[in-house]
């Protein structure tokens, strides 16, 4: 079924009685072309692209829980093309054009808002540094301004300028950088999978993964065994345990990240506004709701749920910028469990076992990737070759020393 | 989060900065195949249940504090201090 504003219109004088389900509930065959472990954003973008580009349509999305139930359903949905490091920037670029076709691609309104992203400094050398990401963004071919004091003054009226702290230089603003909704873009792609023939199937852990000579040869599962011929894990804050099941040991920690949203309030902020240096960063959804984040709670953790600390330390810094929101009401905060690499890049690659591959280590950046990392995942597992945007996200980079550390902070895994 | 120092006993967690994995206290030789110095920089066991990691007690005595951790309850079932590594753990509920 094809969604429309027309088809809107006449189901409301019809009481809306002729909608059908947005995807079937099929139970697992034996066997696939390619069983995808994982059924968050990235792993049904992953179907999703090989059933379109690549025509491969035999396939299975695994899903522990509910499709949709993982990080993608948790994350603060910031979309930005702003890296700077070559490796990145082509990729993250890339992703950003497809976001810009993805609601017509997918005949789903993912809600994709270009409301611009301002990234606050607050001293002559961070000034420095962000003139010279913004110069690589443009180089890239993406858009960034350098905006002083009084240019961010006007856009933002309302945050501090004055705390002594850290007082307002300017920031780095991102006029296509923006955020979209969260779930419908796992539905989306979920749906657009579905449609091409891809069984989508749900409450099925992979709980063993079969190797034969060197090569995968299926899957084990709580809904029976599955072979498969090409094996993909896309399983973002429990990838260690999964690669644990094919006897691999991953370059990634998995930490816990909060978030919180407030009640619904009037329009007040129109942009996503990022204060790196108090760790924190906000935007309001179309709801009302003010949703913001900080850092991630800095210890290993699988609780989905996070500590004290980290909460009080992202509303000190949140009134510390915009003393307005104060008096708003925090409904609910919740966690989600990040892959953390050691360079706080991700990984797409093949592995040491045939036909089995990986796509993994994505920190807290994986929202924005959704789009390119299906699309690069899908080339990998279709053709056997990194797609030359992915080209250096490497399984061995750590090894060689070919490390993406995008924030130059060296090689711990909570530091990204 | 409430972690005990072995020499301060049991405090808040802010005043300890998180390190890393226990694997960080084993530092390679010099001159150690590469393939080492990627097991303790990189390369993660990553358990969902008990795990070893180590804290830094900033705020109070600056003791480096190896830990014995839950990542999915959260709860200590054990510390003490890195230099006692040689002895065994001291188990039992410290907080
Ligand atoms: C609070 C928070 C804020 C964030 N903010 C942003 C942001 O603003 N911008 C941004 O770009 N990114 C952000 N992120 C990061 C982003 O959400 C993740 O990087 C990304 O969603 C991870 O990829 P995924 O969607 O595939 O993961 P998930 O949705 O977690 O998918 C993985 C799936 O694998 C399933 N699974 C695990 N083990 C098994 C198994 N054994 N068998 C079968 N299935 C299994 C899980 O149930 C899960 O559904 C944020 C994350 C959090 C938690
Ligand atoms: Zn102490």
């Amino acid at each position: 079924m094809r969604y429309s504003g027309f088809r809107v219109i006449s189901e409301g004088f019809f009481g809306n009685k002729g909608w059908t389900p947005a995807w079937r509930d099929p139970d697992p065959k034996p066997e696939y072309e390619v069983v995808i472990i994982g059924g968050g954003g990235h792993g049904l973008s992953t179907a999703y692209y090989l059933a379109k580009n690549h025509g491969i349509t035999n396939i299975a999305v695994l899903e522990k829980g509910y499709l949709g139930g993982g990080n993608v359903g948790r994350n603060t949905t910031i979309v930005r093309a702003n890296y700077f490091l070559p490796g990145n920037q082509e990729f993250y670029s890339h992703s950003l054009k497809l976001w810009e076709g993805l609601e017509a691609d997918l005949n789903y309104n993912v809600m994709h808002s270009q409301r611009g992203l301002i990234n606050l400094f607050h001293s002559d050398g961070q000034r420095d540094a962000f003139a010279r990401r913004g110069n690589a963004m443009i180089n890239q071919g993406d858009d960034a301004e350098l905006l002083d004091r009084e240019g961010v003054r006007r856009h933002l009226p309302y945050l501090d300028f004055e705390q002594t702290r850290f007082p307002i230089y300017g920031g780095l603003l991102h006029r296509r950088g923006g955020s979209a909704r969260h779930d419908a873009v796992a539905w989306g792609y979920a749906r657009g999978a579905d449609q091409r023939g891809v069984d989508l199937i749900q409450n099925c852990e992979v709980t063993g993964i079969d190797i034969v000579d060197g090569r995968v040869t299926g899957v084990q599962t709580t809904r029976g065994a599955i072979k498969a011929k090409k094996v993909g894990i896309i399983v973002a804050g429990r990838s260690g345990q999964v690669a644990a099941m094919a006897g691999m040991r991953l370059p990634v920690e998995s930490h816990i990240l909060q978030a919180f949203v407030t009640e619904g309030l009037k329009p007040v902020i129109d942009h996503v506004v990022s204060f790196g240096m108090g760790h924190f960063y906000i935007s309001q959804s179309d709801k009302g709701g003010l949703v913001f984040g900080g850092d991630l709670d800095f210890y290993s953790s699988y609780a989905a749920r996070g500590n004290l600390p980290m909460v009080e330390h992202v509303m000190e810094a949140g009134m510390t910028l915009m003393p307005m929101i104060g008096k708003a009401k925090v409904l609910r905060s919740w966690g989600g469990i990040m892959d953390m690499t050691p360079d706080g890049s991700p990984i797409i690659d093949k592995t040491d076992v045939g036909g089995l591959y990986i796509d993994c280590g994505w920190n807290y950046g994986g929202f924005k990737a959704v789009p390119a990392s299906g699309w690069c995942m899908a080339h990998l597992m279709a053709t056997g070759d990194s797609h030359e945007y992915a080209r250096r996200f490497r399984l061995n980079r750590f090894v060689t020393g070919h490390l993406l550390d995008e924030e130059g902070t060296g090689s711990q895994h909570n530091l990204h | 989060m409430r972690i005990n120092c072995p020499l301060c006993g049991t405090r808040d967690r802010r005043e300890f900065t998180y390190y890393g994995d226990a694997v960080y206290a084993n530092r390679p030789a010099e001159g150690a195949p590469i393939e080492a110095w990627d097991d303790y920089l990189h390369l993660r066991d990553n358990p969902a249940g008990e795990t070893r990691d180590l804290w830094y007690h900033e705020l109070g005595c600056s003791a480096w504090i190896e830990v014995t951790r839950n990542t999915v309850t959260h709860e200590i079932s054990a510390t003490r201090l890195l230099t006692d590594r040689k002895k065994p753990a001291k188990r039992g509920k410290k907080t």
